[in-house]
């Protein structure tokens, strides 16, 4: 096995970095190879995105794990000598210089995901190997129940599921409860469109999440686990049975535990993929055999959760740090991330960005970094418009906040959340009322039509949308549709209805200017909104061929051979047949 | 002196008692800047209220003596401002806690109440002036308390297909999502029949897979109907029926009262609750064009004769030994109650009394003996009911009430109905002088009278059933143990030296318990009476709302209880009419005639839906 | 069946593990030991990680190369799917994305027989926590 090249310079290949270039470099860096005879000894290498775009193009020198960023064709020559020569680091090339010798700057930090991609989810061998069930044999052979949760408390790990609310401190409220039984539940109904973070964590580490809810179960005094799961992630439910299956074989889990005697099973309760049944109370509800809807709390499941006992609800990302705490300690924890918001969090990039995909990220990260640095950049180099964290739940971010660290307290202060970590990207060309629609449409198929608010409320600001949408809003429309967001916002049962205005108060503060182009000037800016679209043919071009009239496909144009074809704009639904099948250019989009 | 000092050790105890009360269980709290004391634990709502300040409600509802708060924090409509809270909160729901400082009457809650308002109405068919609640409906007072002139958000409408069943009819398209049913059906009567389904903006009170109400297990009681703050459920109105039968010159019309209207009807006109108008309601009648006016009640005495003696005659057999005897003896004049344990309990259904209720009763016997002796056909008589009852109207319609097609009680009008037949008819109702009933079928013991409230029925059977049993007469008639609200009663009465034990249930959920006991073989009683309506028939689901207020279910009680005192005869052996009906016609009870026309069968109704797991 | 009953069995788990593993390249005669990792998440498998799971379990050996081919979660490359990581004994692991069934092919005649490294690679951009 010998390799017989003694480097390899890694090309980015990401479509960020081949737009920032001024040339092709891969062709252009062997020419000049060719040139140096250095064709034998030297390869290169096109490599996936190296999330370095804003500074990009990109070429790592391998394997010495050299960055040059910024690159052009002018820059090569100078690699070549002075690198792959004479082994000297062009120093004005490296640009992240903190981490010293030109080696990228390290933005993901994987906490939560610090098996995923590493492990065979479906071997305990292998979590095993990776420390794992080292930290449930610590609390329970070392430390009293009080001692874990103060560490957790101490750790400042606050929910992932989008509460943020302080995870230790729910679990002392729960421990603190009395009762004959009480129940761990891992909320694993995962919903947000575009997120699927917890999907990830239980089909790549579902140990971790077993192993936490045994800890959570010794501090709570609990010794029963259930975890409410999606039916609709057939993946994730058939690891977690092998995954519990094995744990109870080699005594895990079931009874005393590390012959400690403590106890814990963990069975699987399966959601139908209703969006509410992620809020705990309703996800209650749902485990009960009832309807899944929300009922008003208090009482907190903490003190009257599922069959009425009390119940400590985690999200599934909030379960895989928790070994890591206790095994590498609160105060290491602590460490990371910002004042009040501690640790990582794990993010589902989605939308027009290059690099989709499922990071994980220190608290305080800037948008920007995580936009630009991991996520690659906007696709086809367009200009960013805005992010919507949180989901339907949330709100808007724009370029303004490009440079906010993000955290749970920044993001509630700049009008939107922090959510269960979806990140939806877009850019110029996504009209926001659109997506405000699109928002809404998904908070009315999933409200659970409790409270009138919700029901109604909701239903209501998808139609007043969608009239803006269509080109038929007056101004009137524009208050109306305000006051509604406030008083669904401010009257709702549950979070979803709670927080189901959002992305429309945050749209409306920050693309208000789009808003009013819809009603007062007639047009949708991006020109998403086909309504607003108008086909005409134009009476210089058009020979009266005949060709649009026959290849539309509603009928819409009329004409004779050799005169003027008209547009019925009426019956007109935009497709767009007509522009692309006229050879004469003759038809025309304004 | 001893008497004083000790008068002073009670008034020092009692100050004592004042002080500690202030001192733990009020807490001041502040509504719209004023300073208020109340009691601890309450909830906003209740807070205010107790101060004289009304918030508004839709959806809420409190059954004080049902014990029963619904609550569901569906309709948003009671929202106030607490300072210091992110979100407004619900007086409904929200309980008071010390220093509580309320605001009642911001924009920010006045904004939001008449946003949700108009949200709800903009679901809402605006059909209010053809609508059977018209006038009688929570959502239309709330507009009008709320001086809505304008909806503002206008959209689709939900709709609904509308299902009618034999008695109850659903328009949820009128549904407002309170789901006041839902508390009535699951909580308080245990039936089940309905639920909330779908999400979001179609979410519907229904049954289970939107079947239509007929096929499932609803019984009818109707109290659902009686909490529906709209016209969403609504009774199945026959009145036009009616009316076209009486305008009908070869029909001979004849009608029947229940004893539970006499007590509530007036209320329909402004007369306090308990108020008896047995003879205005006659009156009434009369002045409509019924051909013959007659009392459930006399069908009341007659139900005693048959059940009495099946009571006696399985207690005899059960003394003497036989042990196939089927005991408790069940009544089963309540209608819901036989759709109930049909349903729910169909391995017990050779537990009831095979004795057909009053109604029935009182069809099969107007249309044989009756029709005989006025020389008419059964089909040239109509004989129409009035009820507080709805599942009443689907009783009628039972196939094993009727000859040849032609059913025995041919319509059935709820309280609520007659009072609307009265007012459409013109009728003064305070300037009419009172009638007695028609003879033969108007005459009718005390013990008919009560059947109207719960114990009713079987202390009417207990007066006729001991003086059978132990031969002797019965001077004291008044069982006052068997009397009052408690849910589930139970006493035992000697039958001189025999006692008789004696269970007594009203609500389908306290029967529910009754009925698991007996299964179960827990309880040892000999007669049961159960009823569906909280407070028996003078609660039906047929009768004027009352509101949740037990009050006036109390008074309607007394009245029964006056009106029983007031009869010469107090026990249904001794209601001449029957014993002529008996020697002319019947024989005996319990004779072959009387097997084939006062009495039937019952049917196992449940069904299985299985469900198949992996 | 191991069961562990107590802290120390975990470790005598543990170190058994590994034992398994130094015997497994003993027996190999030394040579370095392969390990392929397939991220096989539902976002993997839609995109034909598991054609190349197999791909690698039946070629390589085909082909005589002693290698452990295992599934895992997601590697969070959703753009890049499907992707792999080979850590070939004593060395760095490298992560390839767009892995069909020919670049599969190239993966084990370059850079697992040669170590020369083919397009394709994700230069890795994280730090774990274990």
């Amino acid at each position: 096995m010998s390799n017989r090249y003694r480097k390899n310079l890694l090309v980015c290949n990401g479509s960020s970095c081949q737009q920032a270039s001024d040339a092709d470099l891969v062709a252009f860096i062997n020419f000049k190879l060719k040139e140096y005879n250095l064709e034998d000894g030297i390869k290169v290498v096109q490599s996936v995105c190296s999330n370095k775009c804003s500074i990009g193009p990109n070429i790592i020198v391998y394997p010495d794990n050299v960055e040059y960023s910024k690159v052009t064709k002018s820059d090569i020559d100078d690699i070549i000598i002075e690198h792959l020569l004479n082994e000297r680091i062009v120093e004005r090339l490296v640009f992240d210089k903190e981490n010293g010798n030109g080696v990228a700057p390290i933005k993901q930090y994987r906490i939560a995901l610090r098996n995923c991609g590493f492990i065979d989810p479906e071997e305990i061998k292998d979590y095993i190997e990776k420390d794992g069930y080292d930290a449930l044999a610590k609390c329970l052979s070392k430390y009293t129940p009080e001692e874990v949760t103060q560490e957790v408390i101490k750790s400042g790990l606050r929910g992932r599921g989008g509460g943020g609310f302080p995870t230790g401190l729910k679990w002392e409220i729960t421990s603190k409860s009395v009762s004959d039984q009480k129940y761990v539940v891992c909320n694993a109904d995962e919903g947000d469109p575009g997120a699927f973070m917890d999907r990830s964590v239980l089909e790549g580490d579902p140990h971790s999440v077993l192993e936490a809810m045994a800890i959570c179960g010794y501090c709570i005094g609990a010794n029963k686990g259930i975890i409410y799961v999606r039916a609709e992630y057939p993946l994730a439910v058939k690891r977690l049975k092998i995954a519990i299956n094995q744990a109870k074989e080699y005594g895990l889990l079931g009874k005393n535990i590390f012959g400690t005697g403590f106890e814990f099973t963990i069975t699987i309760k399966y959601g139908a993929g209703a969006f509410i049944c992620g809020e705990e109370t309703a996800l209650i509800h749902s485990m009960e055999g009832f309807l899944g809807e929300p009922t008003l709390k208090p009482p907190f499941p903490s003190v009257s959760g599922y069959l009425k006992k009390p119940t400590n609800v985690n999200n599934v990302e909030t379960f895989a740090n928790i070994p890591a705490i206790i095994n590498k300690g609160a105060d290491w924890y602590a460490s990371i991330g910002t004042e009040k918001s501690k640790g990582t969090k794990v993010f589902a990039l989605a939308g027009k960005i290059n690099n989709v995909g499922l990071i994980e990220v220190p608290m305080g990260i800037t948008l920007r970094e995580i936009i630009y640095d991991i996520g690659g950049g906007i696709v086809n180099g367009k200009k960013f418009k805005a992010v919507q964290t949180g989901g339907p739940s949330g709100g808007c971010l724009t370029e303004k906040h490009l440079d906010l660290p993000i955290d749970f307290d920044s993001l509630t202060a700049a009008g939107s959340m922090m959510g269960s970590g979806g990140m939806i990207v877009m850019d110029e060309d996504d009209c926001m009322v659109s997506m405000a629609r699109f928002y809404l449409e998904f908070i009315v198929e999933e409200s659970c039509g409790k409270c009138a608010p919700c029901r109604i409320g909701n239903k209501r600001l998808h139609e007043m949308l969608t009239k803006l949408c269509d080109g038929k809003g007056t101004m009137e429309d524009l208050d109306l549709l305000r006051n509604l967001s406030v008083v669904v916002k401010d009257t709702s049962l549950c979070g979803l209805g709670q927080t189901s205005p959002n992305p429309i108060l945050s749209t409306m503060a920050n693309f208000y200017d789009e808003y009013y182009a819809h009603v007062a000037e007639h047009r949708c800016p991006s020109g998403q909104c086909k309504s607003f679209m108008l086909y005409y043919i134009s009476e210089e071009n058009c020979i009266g061929c005949l060709v649009c009239a026959r290849k539309c496909p509603v009928g819409a144009i009329s004409g004779e051979k050799k005169k003027l074809h008209i547009i019925n704009q009426e019956l007109c639904t935009k497709c767009g047949v007509c522009m692309e099948k006229c050879k004469f250019h003759a038809v025309h989009l304004n | 002196m001893w008497s004083l000092y000790g008068k002073m050790q009670v008034s020092c105890s009692s100050l004592k008692l004042i002080l500690y009360y202030n001192f733990m269980d009020t807490i001041s709290i502040k509504i719209d800047n004023k300073n208020f004391q109340v009691e601890k634990g309450t909830t906003i709502l209740d807070a205010a209220k107790s101060v004289g300040i009304n918030i508004p409600t839709l959806c809420y509802m409190h059954l004080h003596d049902l014990n029963t708060t619904h609550n569901p924090t569906g309709c948003r409509i009671c929202v106030v401002e607490v300072v210091g809270r992110k979100n407004l909160a619900l007086a409904c729901a929200t309980e008071c806690l010390p220093g509580m400082e309320i605001k009642n009457q911001t924009i920010r809650v006045l904004n939001s109440r008449k946003t949700i308002l108009e949200l709800i109405l903009s679901d809402h068919p605006t059909d209010c002036l053809i609508c059977a609640k018209n006038g009688d409906c929570d959502l239309q007072s709330m507009a009008q308390q709320m001086g809505i002139r304008e909806i503002h958000y206008k959209g689709e409408q939900s709709h609904y297909i509308k299902d009618t069943s034999p008695a109850i009819k659903r328009d949820m398209d009128k549904c407002i999502g309170c789901r006041r049913c839902l508390t009535m059906c699951n909580d308080v009567q245990t039936v089940g029949a309905l639920s909330a389904i779908n999400r979001g903006f179609m979410s519907v009170v229904a049954p289970a897979f939107q079947m239509n109400l007929e096929d499932s297990v609803c019984t009818y009681c109707g109290q659902c109907v009686a909490v529906c703050p709209t016209a969403a459920l609504t009774e199945v109105d026959h009145t036009n029926l009616v009316i076209r039968a009486l305008a009908d010159p070869t029909k001979t019309v004849v009608v029947q009262t229940a004893p539970a209207v006499r007590v509530a009807l007036g209320e329909e006109f402004g007369y306090e609750p308990g108020t008896i108008v047995t003879g205005k309601m006659t009156a009434a009648l009369k002045d409509m064009g019924f051909d013959y006016v007659f009392d459930t009640d006399f069908a009341a005495d007659l139900t005693i004769m048959e059940e009495a003696t099946e009571l006696l005659d399985r207690l005899t057999r059960y003394i003497n030994g036989d042990t196939t005897v089927k005991l408790p003896l069940l009544t089963s004049c309540c209608p819901a109650c036989v759709n109930f344990f049909e349903h729910q309990f169909p391995e017990m259904k050779d537990i009831p009394s095979t004795a057909r209720s009053p109604q029935q009763m009182f069809g099969a016997i107007a249309k044989t003996y009756f029709a005989d002796k006025l020389g008419i056909k059964r089909e040239n008589m109509v004989v129409v009911s009035i009820m507080p009852c709805l599942a009443k109207k689907y009783e009628c319609s039972r196939d094993e009430f009727k000859t040849n097609g032609n059913p025995d009680v041919d319509y059935v009008l709820s309280t609520r109905e007659l009072s609307r037949l009265i007012k459409q008819a013109s009728i003064d109702f305070d300037s009419l002088i009172p009638l007695e009933f028609d003879h033969p079928m108007g005459e009718s013991s005390g013990a008919g009278v009560i059947f109207g409230t719960t114990g009713g029925v079987i202390e009417a059977a207990v007066r006729t059933a001991y003086e059978t049993f132990t031969k002797q007469k019965l001077d004291k008639v008044d069982f006052k143990q068997l009397r009052g609200m408690d849910w589930i009663r139970e006493s035992t009465i000697d039958f001189n030296g025999t006692p008789i034990k004696i269970g007594i249930a009203h609500g389908l959920g306290n029967a529910r318990k009754l009925l698991q006991e007996i299964r179960e073989g827990k309880s040892q009683y000999h007669a049961i009476e159960i009823m569906a309506c909280p407070g028996g028939c003078i609660g039906g689901g047929g009768q004027p709302l009352h509101h949740g207020d037990s009050n006036i279910l109390l008074a309607r009680q007394k009245a029964l209880y006056a009106a029983d005192k007031a009869k010469v005869i107090r026990k249904s052996h001794e209601n001449p009419s029957i014993q002529k009906l008996y020697t002319e016609f019947l024989e005996r009870p319990m004779s072959e005639k009387a097997h084939q026309l006062l009495h039937t069968h019952y049917f196992d109704r449940s069904t299985h839906v299985e469900i198949t797991k992996d | 069946m191991e069961t562990i009953k107590s802290v120390a069995d975990l470790h005598k788990i543990r170190t058994s593990i590994l034992e398994a593993k130094q015997k497994q390249i003993v027996e190999n005669d030394n040579k370095k030991l392969v390990e392929i990792k397939v991220a096989m998440a539902t976002c993997g498998i839609a995109s034909g990680a598991k054609a190349v799971m197999d791909f690698f379990r039946e070629e390589l050996p085909k082909r005589n190369i002693v290698a452990n081919v295992k599934q895992t979660g997601c590697m969070g490359y959703c753009y890049a799917e499907p992707t792999l990581e080979i850590t070939i004994q004593d060395e760095k692991p490298v992560v390839f994305g767009y892995v069909d069934l020919k670049k599969a092919d190239e993966i084990i005649e370059k850079f697992i027989k040669k170590g020369e490294l083919v397009d394709g690679i994700i230069p890795i951009k994280y730090e774990l926590a274990n």
